[in-house]
Formats: C-alpha cells, sequence, structure tokens
C-alpha cells in the first residue's frame, strides 16, 4: 500500500471502525442480500460478566479444609421433594438440559439417555416429544411441557419422571422456537403433526394459560392426571428472576429451573439471543433471595444454566445458592460437537471448529444436531454417551476439590462467603466482596 | 350408576377414583354432584366410561382425555378438553377461552358458545359449536376440524397449518394466511358426519370452508408484514 499520493501527499492510516466492525459489516451484507434476520444455535456470544470474574478463597487458619480423596463430600440432591410423592434422587448436581429431539438426532438423544444414567443424573425432553431413545436410556427422565406442545400426550406425561413446565429459555426470553424446514424430516413432522419441510414455528406463549394464577390451575391439572407422584419444574428464563421464582413458587412449583442470557437454543434469532435476557451470573442472587424470602431456599430447588462448563462453574453456582445446574452447549461438546477433527468440513459451510452455530440448518459435520441419515452415522450413541459421562464425572470431581478445599463436606455447604470478585461488577451481581475489600456494590451499609 | 360427591369426596379421591377403572372396568357410568366450578375435573382419564357432571367446571375439566365420554351439564371454564387424545367431551352450556387447545384427537361438542382462542394450537381433534366462537380461534391450528354453527370472531385461523376450518355463519376477519377454500365433497362428508356425532341439524351445504394459504410454510422476505 502507498503512502502518499502522486504529489506526496501522505494517506491517513486507514482506520477500522469500532462502531462498524467487520462482524457488524458482514451482518449488514448478509440481511441485505437475503432479506431474513439471521437465525443462529448456541447462545450469547459477546462477552458478559461471568462465573470467571469469581474466585474462592479456600481455607486458611480460619477455615480448614477436608482431605481429598478421603473426607467425603457429598454431592447427591434431591428434587422435587415438596409436593411429589416420588422426587428425583440425583448423584451429582449436574442435569442434563432440555433439548429437543428435531433440533438433535435420535442417536444423540440416546446419547445424552446414556451419559447422565452412567453419571446417576437425569435428562430432559425437549419440543418435540419424548422418543424412545431417550426414554429407553435415561433413568431419569424430565418431560417438558412447552408452549408448542408437540408430541404432548398423557402416555409419555405419565412416563415422565418428573415435568418441566417451560415459560422461557435463558437464549430468547419471550421467544418460541423456530426448526426450519430443512430438518423436518418425516419422523419429526409425524412427531409434531405437521406436514414435512415447512418452518416450524413454536408458540412464544402457553396456549391455555397466560400468568401466574393460570399457571397455580394448570400445576394443579398435571398434578391431578400424574397422581402427584412426580415433581413438577418450571423454567424461567432470566428475565426478571426475584419476581418469576417469586411467582413460580407461589403457583406450587417443586422447583424452579433458571436460564441466563448465555444459555444455548437450538435456533433462534441472532438478536434474541445477544440482546435479550441478563447474564446467567446476574440472576442467582435475586432468585435466591426470592426463595429466602418465601423460606422456601432448599425446600423448592434451584437449578441453574446457562454457559456451565466446568466444576468450578458449578461450585460457583452452588455456593451462591444454587441446589443443582443443568447443560446443554456443554454436554453437546462433550458429544463431539465442534470438534475440530471436522475442520475441513465446517470450512466448507462458511465455519470453523468452535464457532459453528448454524444447527438450524441440519448439515452438522459432527452428526449431533441433524437429522440427515448420512450425517446421522458418524456419531456413534455409545461411544457419545462414555464421553459424556467422562465428562459429567470429571465436572463432579472438580466441584469436590473446590468444595473440600474450603472446607464442606457436602457440595450444598458452599456459601457466598467463600467467594471474592474479580471486578466491580461481578462483585454487584454475585453480591460478594471484590477481591482485597470487604465491599461490594450496593452493599447494604456501604454508602457508594 | 355410581355418583360421586365432589364436594363431600375431594378432587383427588375423583381424579384417582377415575384413574382406576380400567379398560374392563363394569363401573362404566359415573355422575359427579356439586362440582362448583371446580378445577382439572375428571383430567388424564384412559378408559371407556361416561361421566356425567351436573354443574358448571372450572379450568381445564377434562383435560387430556382418552377414551372417556364426559358430559357438563353446565358451562366449562378456561382450556376444557385441552389435548385431548380420544373420547367426547360434551359442553351443554358455553365455553370459556382455549377450548380444545392442543387437542389431538376425539370429539369436543359445545352446544352454547366458545369464547377466544377455541381450537388454539389444535393437531387433529374434531371440535364443534353450536353457536358462535371469539376471536383467534384456530390460531396455529394444526390438524382436524374446527365446525362453526354460528359465527366466528376476529383473526379466525391465524398463522393456522393444515386444520380445516368450517363456519356457517358470518367470519368478522380472517387472521394472517388464513383464506376461505374451496368446499369438495369429501368436506361435505366430514360435515355431515361431525354435525351428526354432534347432534346439530345444521346442514353442510350452509357452511363454508377455511384454512391455510400457505404462504407463511416458508419465510420470504415479501411476506415479511404478515409476521
Ligand atoms: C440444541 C439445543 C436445543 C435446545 N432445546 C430446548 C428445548 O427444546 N426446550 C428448552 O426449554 N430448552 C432448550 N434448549 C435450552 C437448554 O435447555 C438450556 O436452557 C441451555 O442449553 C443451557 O445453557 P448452556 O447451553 O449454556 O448449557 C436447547 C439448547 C440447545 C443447545
Amino acid at each position: 500500500m502507498s503512502s502518499h499520493d502522486e504529489n506526496g501527499i501522505p494517506f491517513t492510516t486507514p482506520r477500522q471502525s469500532a462502531t462498524f466492525t467487520a462482524d457488524v459489516n458482514s451482518d449488514i451484507r448478509r440481511a441485505a442480500a437475503t432479506g431474513i434476520y439471521d437465525i443462529r444455535g448456541g447462545g450469547a456470544k459477546r462477552k458478559v460478566p461471568n462465573f470467571d470474574d469469581l474466585l474462592f478463597m479456600g481455607a486458611s487458619i480460619s477455615r480448614y479444609p477436608l482431605e481429598g480423596y478421603r473426607e467425603k463430600c457429598e454431592t447427591s440432591v434431591t428434587i422435587g421433594g415438596l409436593h411429589a410423592s416420588n422426587p428425583i434422587e440425583l448423584d451429582i448436581p449436574i442435569t442434563i438440559a432440555g433439548m429437543s429431539f428435531g433440533a438433535l438426532s435420535g442417536p444423540a438423544k440416546e446419547a445424552l439417555g446414556r451419559g447422565a444414567s452412567a453419571a446417576g443424573t437425569s435428562t430432559t425432553t425437549g419440543d418435540g416429544g419424548m422418543t424412545p431413545e431417550e426414554r429407553g436410556h435415561s433413568t431419569k427422565l424430565v418431560y417438558q411441557y412447552l408452549p408448542s406442545r408437540y408430541g404432548m400426550n398423557p402416555d409419555d406425561i405419565r412416563k415422565a419422571d418428573a415435568i418441566e413446565i417451560v415459560v422461557g429459555q435463558g437464549a430468547k426470553p419471550g421467544g418460541g422456537g423456530m426448526l426450519l424446514g430443512q430438518k423436518i424430516s418425516d419422523r419429526v413432522a409425524e412427531m409434531r403433526n405437521l406436514p414435512k419441510g415447512i418452518d416450524q414455528r413454536s408458540a412464544c406463549r402457553h396456549p391455555d394459560w397466560t400468568g401466574p394464577d393460570d399457571l397455580e390451575i394448570k400445576i394443579l391439572e398435571l398434578r391431578e392426571i400424574t397422581g402427584w407422584r412426580v415433581p413438577i419444574y418450571v423454567k424461567v428464563a432470566g428475565a426478571r428472576p426475584y419476581y418469576d421464582v417469586t411467582l413460580a413458587v407461589k403457583a406450587g412449583a417443586d422447583a424452579v429451573v433458571l436460564d441466563g442470557m448465555q444459555g444455548g437454543t437450538a435456533a433462534t434469532q441472532d438478536v434474541f439471543i445477544e440482546h435479550v435476557g441478563q447474564p446467567t451470573l446476574a440472576i442467582i442472587r435475586p432468585a435466591v433471595q426470592a426463595l429466602q424470602d418465601l423460606g422456601m431456599h432448599r425446600k423448592v430447588q434451584l437449578i441453574l444454566s446457562g454457559g456451565i462448563r466446568s466444576g468450578a462453574d458449578v461450585a460457583k453456582a452452588m455456593a451462591l445458592g444454587a441446589d443443582a445446574v443443568a447443560i446443554g452447549s456443554a454436554a453437546l461438546i462433550a458429544l463431539g460437537d465442534n470438534d475440530p477433527k471436522w475442520e475441513s468440513e465446517y470450512n466448507k459451510i462458511g465455519s470453523t471448529a468452535g464457532a459453528y452455530d448454524d444447527w438450524h440448518e441440519g448439515k452438522d459435520p459432527a452428526g449431533i444436531t441433524t437429522q440427515d441419515p448420512e450425517l446421522m452415522k458418524r456419531f456413534d450413541p455409545i461411544e457419545g454417551g462414555r464421553r459424556l459421562r467422562n465428562y459429567l464425572k470429571v465436572m463432579t470431581l472438580e466441584a469436590q476439590t473446590i468444595a473440600r478445599a474450603c472446607g464442606k463436606n457436602h457440595m450444598h455447604n458452599l456459601e457466598p462467603e467463600d467467594l471474592v470478585a474479580l471486578t466491580m461488577e461481578a462483585a454487584a451481581m454475585a453480591q460478594v466482596p471484590l477481591s482485597g475489600t470487604n465491599w461490594w456494590p450496593g452493599k447494604s451499609g456501604s454508602n457508594f | 350408576m355410581q355418583t360421586f360427591d365432589l364436594e363431600a369426596q375431594g378432587l383427588r379421591e375423583l381424579n384417582s377414583t377415575l384413574h382406576a377403572q380400567v379398560k374392563e372396568t363394569n363401573q362404566t357410568s359415573w355422575e359427579v354432584i356439586n362440582p362448583k366450578g371446580s378445577h382439572a375435573i375428571a383430567v388424564g382419564l384412559d378408559a371407556p366410561i361416561e361421566v356425567n357432571i351436573k354443574g358448571s367446571t372450572g379450568y381445564y375439566c377434562g383435560g387430556m382425555n382418552k377414551q372417556a365420554t364426559i358430559n357438563v351439564l353446565g358451562s366449562a371454564g378456561p382450556g376444557t378438553a385441552e389435548n385431548m387424545m380420544s373420547g367426547k367431551i360434551v359442553i351443554d352450556g358455553d365455553a370459556s377461552q382455549y377450548a380444545g387447545a392442543t387437542g389431538h384427537g376425539g370429539l369436543l361438542v359445545i352446544k352454547g358458545n366458545a369464547s377466544s382462542r377455541c381450537g388454539i394450537s389444535m393437531k387433529g381433534i374434531n371440535i364443534v359449536v353450536h353457536g358462535n366462537i371469539g376471536h383467534m380461534s384456530a390460531f396455529m391450528a394444526q390438524s382436524g376440524n374446527l365446525v362453526v354453527c354460528g359465527d366466528a370472531g376476529d383473526a379466525l385461523g391465524d398463522s393456522c397449518y393444515e386444520a380445516r376450518l368450517f363456519v356457517r355463519g358470518s367470519v368478522k376477519s380472517l387472521g394472517a394466511d388464513c383464506e376461505e377454500k374451496e368446499m369438495r365433497p369429501e368436506h361435505l362428508e366430514i360435515l355431515k358426519e361431525l354435525l351428526a356425532e354432534a347432534d346439530s341439524d345444521a346442514k353442510p351445504e350452509e357452511f363454508k370452508r377455511y384454512g391455510s394459504a400457505r404462504n407463511l410454510y416458508n419465510f420470504d422476505v415479501d411476506n415479511a408484514a404478515a409476521y
């Protein structure tokens, strides 16, 4: 590039805009070319304050640790003991979040069931109903009750170990689902009572109830249908956690699933994923506060999801008051989603390993988020199940390592007092002291 | 005939007694007295029994019904027959919002009027309303037949899929992507059967048929205003 013009006058250095970045410009060009908003899977990719901004302090003179491998650190959790005669007993506090058959292939659902069962935890159905693959391989299966009610039927409800009424998802609070025509195979179409090959819009609101008073009656109906045996969860997006949790508990939920904005989805508008909802870190304390104000903390379980990746994340979520966590994206990665071994194939469809999120197109090189029989063959559900089990075990061991170092003989004994924050934002959201201080923004008694 | 006093014996007892009836039960005829608008009456039934409810019901009466025949000798609250799979539910009076929502099968008959969102997201159920229906009925209706002997309110069949909508009277307005369709002999045949089963003396020829124009089935920027 020349630095002067023909008269010797220097060019100014070309400067890229911080507002019109390469990403932004490619979005504009894509919109101009297609006339449709960008749809994709996954969760928010922007950076938001998260669990990496928190640290555990560990034991010291004033707190003594437990001996690794020798002194027990319990990880079990019971969900739904409040109203259900058969609550769910999990060996580990990490569950598999609801992911729809349709978004995922049958073998992928099977692998989730295999891995979760081997690790002593539950899986969850999704928008698209219950498949025999998943029911058959999940010792504990949570059946989602969604606005679309695709495949909803009383026989499957009676086969479920718990019911999860989905009000919202962290990736798209207030939004419905989207399954584009390419993925509507004969089997998916039949389970959803819809023609093959059309775009399916899942409703954003339940067809037969609105608001907390109706929800209470809906919960009553589901309990009557299932004889008050199984727990009823309510899943809400991280929108207004204090009020949503309060209303869910008042409506009679046994457990609340709370999903932050980093939470994955099978497909929705990118603008939704990136601009609606609150970060997972920001929603825990208001939710726990709501439970405490109602005298229901630890009686109604709080299951947190949205960007949980490691045992450290699990321990931090639990220290802030969650009873358990749920994972979606991380489970898919454990199965082999976005694996660099498929890099050349990702390149062919304009992506790269780690960034691939066009799951709705059904062309997943890893054969997980697809209904294409050829691509599905690449995925072995037995091997996938084994990998997921390993990953769940590692997360549990990591979380136990931290809990022991903090002197806790049960994961549930972790507490906010064990944590400090690295940033002001994280300190304010988690309501734990900024590292090196005894203060956080908004702490009562401080005059910030 | 077994008589069950809902007020005295309670909802849990009622539903668990009805759930205990299996296919071969000889207690095929039940009468429920004092329903007094209670919610979730006779939900999740799965046996070929007949339940007569003497009075009006609250939310979700007959929800997820399979096989059973349920007669409400009064009016029904919101979501009656929601997600019904099979069997028959007859409401003598009026039905509130979302009657027959997401139903997969069976027949719901409403002798009076039905409120808004009747047949919302229906997935195979047949619904016959002797009177009128409210706005947004058959919203996102996927399959099955909705027969209205009276008039339909605003936005009938908005974003509907393959459900067939038959209206004898006026339609205040059609929803997005819903249009009037040709009435073919097979449709008259469906109507004839449903009207007979629902005890209506309306004539099939008096109805018009509505359904999806199928323009919104796959996204097209030129239809963006309809979304
Ligand atoms: C492929 C995929 C499909 C999903 N399908 C559903 C669904 O059908 N119903 C639902 O409530 N949530 C669904 N979710 C959201 C998850 O239940 C969960 O909230 C989210 O994945 C948690 O965040 P994480 O992915 O960061 O772990 C889906 C997520 C993914 C990644």
